[in-house]
């Protein structure tokens, strides 16, 4: 018996998200009195994972999964679950991962919760806490299967430093025919991604056009933040769909919030109000998203970023 | 081609979200129920396999008869029949069977899906019902193109795009991209009329076993009231965001 954590790894490196699952597997891990195999996918250094938790690595080295795929990702981590005898399989909710859940929890006849926010509350029955209605809710389910999958939210339960180590050893699980063949794959490698962002700096119509776009990047390159915008901004062509967040964009589940000059729209604030802290900057005291934020600036934006630029910029220095 | 748009019935983005029946139960009173929007952008992309290449599409829903007129509305966009599970949903495996059955019955080579429905958000039922047919699956799909059997199909990935080449039989978990918000069709009345007249099946249930359990929902802590500051003293936002939020 043990708890198998997917570890996702990027050019062989760990995300956060996959310290993230790791922290949580110990967690249930600890509940369940059992130890924590984490598989990986040509991941180059696997000891950082033992100081969250993990007690055991498989890692799989092959060039056929270089590129990801559901299919055989799912197969060779449920040929792990099935190595490890494992209980519960924990996943983070990555676009991968929720991409590849599905299909391992049918491979183990297993009960599979997206969403969830916390440890579980009780492992008998296994119950955990899920966001539901775009986070205006939540939605407390067991799952009834001999073996559980758990997807993780992504920034919710946080990362657990454990002082353990891990042993390694390698993998070679079957691959399955895959069906689907990356053609090509378009992604800017310099920027920080919306999903991967502690902070998200977002902005829309109040802008007026995507000529003033040069203070948004330069507000989220001094924070280190991913640049996102509100639908009509998309809409508009003024930015790539990509960068759309909200309840048909990606979801946003970052540490902080900036939203300039977005009225906040309901369906705006469905994909966002999973972000831990969010400012508002709008020249519009009525605008709906002052009632969302936790804190808020009346003014405008073509004043206040390129002041707020400088303030941070100072503080950088001073906090450097 | 035959082509299957799966349509939830939720509620719409603006519903106020109550719960009865000692919190268990989604309080539907006074709520307006819509095709999910994920879905929708998924039957406007399949009205362009029907008009362009000649395909079929059918709807199908698994839900009681309160769903009935949101499988009318995609009739009334265009989808030529329509089918309603005649269960409660009550998890995404059990939807995912039901609707692996239908596939099943009926020989379709395209599922359309949403990626995720935007009440339960689970994002579960497309890959389970992938894998339950032993079809293909891309979702996140913003672009699909069918030539025969073969399929090009973009998916949105973390910070970017990718193209990718598979085949029928195919899931896809559509959203946003599939079409433009442009291209979506509101009906016309000529739409509304076709609609009654168009087939809407209701078979029974055939799977009885759930893998999970909704116990009850619980809403969030109210939130506190914004805090301002004056646009003339933005270190005071910086020092609130240092020191108090903690998240620079």
């Amino acid at each position: 018996m043990s708890v198998l954590v997917y570890t996702e790894s990027e050019n062989g490196k760990f995300k956060k998200t996959a310290l993230e699952v790791a922290s949580y597997a110990k967690a249930v891990a600890n509940q369940l009195g059992t130890t924590v195999t984490a598989v990986t996918v040509n991941a180059t250094d696997t000891s950082e994972l033992g100081n969250y938790g993990v007690d055991k690595v498989l890692n799989i080295s092959n060039s056929a999964l270089e590129k990801f795929n559901a299919k055989s990702y799912a197969a060779v981590i449920k040929q792990a679950a099935e190595k490890e005898d494992a209980q519960v399989v924990v996943v983070s909710q990555s676009a991968d991962s929720k991409y590849l859940a599905p299909i391992l929890a049918i491979g183990l006849n297993a009960g599979y919760a997206s969403n969830v926010m916390e440890a579980p509350s009780s492992t008998s029955p296994f119950t955990v806490k899920r966001t539901a209605f775009t986070n205006k809710a939540f939605n407390i389910t067991t799952i009834n299967t001999a073996i559980k999958v758990v997807g993780v939210s992504n920034n919710s339960f946080g990362l657990v430093e454990n002082s353990g180590s891990a042993s390694a050893e390698d993998f070679a699980p079957a691959l399955p025919e895959s069906g689907v063949t990356v053609q090509s794959i378009d992604r800017a490698t310099d920027k920080v991604t919306i999903a991967d962002a502690e902070i998200v700096v977002s902005a829309g119509r109040g802008m007026k056009g995507p000529e003033n776009w040069g203070m948004i990047e330069e507000l989220a390159e001094v924070l280190g933040a991913a640049t996102a915008c509100s639908k009509p901004v998309s809409d508009l062509g003024w930015r790539p769909h990509g960068e759309h967040v909200g309840q048909t964009g990606k979801p946003v589940a970052s540490n902080l919030y900036i939203a300039i000059g977005i009225s906040g729209a309901i369906q705006h604030l469905a994909g966002i109000n999973a972000s831990k802290v969010k400012v508002v900057i709008n020249t519009d005291p009525e605008a709906p998203f002052f009632k969302a934020a936790d804190y808020g600036v009346v003014g405008d934006a073509f004043e206040v970023v390129p002041a707020l630029i400088e303030k941070l910029k100072a503080f950088k220095a001073a906090n450097a | 081609m035959k082509v299957l748009v799966c349509i939830s019935h939720v509620p719409d983005t603006t519903s106020k979200i109550n719960f009865t029946d000692g919190d268990s139960k989604f309080d539907t009173n006074g709520v307006q129920f819509v095709i999910n929007p994920n879905d929708e952008f998924g039957l406007t992309r399949a009205m362009w396999f029907k008009e362009k290449q000649g395909a079929s599409v059918t709807v199908v829903n698994v839900g009681g008869a309160e769903t009935e007129p949101t499988l009318r509305k995609a009739l009334a966009i265009g989808a030529d029949a329509a089918i309603r599970v005649n269960t409660e949903a009550k998890d995404g495996f059990q939807v995912a069977k039901e609707l692996a059955k239908v596939v099943q019955d009926g020989g379709y080579d395209l599922v359309i899906a949403g990626r995720e429905s935007i009440d339960y958000n689970g994002a579960m039922v497309p890959g389970m019902l992938s894998e339950l047919t032993g079809a293909n699956f891309v979702t996140n799909c913003i672009s699909l193109e069918i030539d025969g059997t073969s399929a090009i199909a973009v998916r949105e990935i973390d910070g970017g795009k990718e193209t990718v080449a598979t085949s029928l039989p195919l899931v896809i978990g559509g959203q946003k991209g599939l079409v433009e918000e442009s291209d979506l069709r509101i009906p016309n009345m000529r739409g509304i009329m076709m609609a009654r007249k168009k087939p809407l099946n209701v078979v029974e249930a055939s799977v009885t076993e759930t893998e999970t359990s909704s116990i009850k929902f619980e809403k969030p802590e109210p939130k506190g009231a914004v805090t301002l500051v004056d646009a003339g003293n933005l270190d005071e936002l910086v020092n609130l965001l240092h020191n108090e939020a903690k998240v620079i």
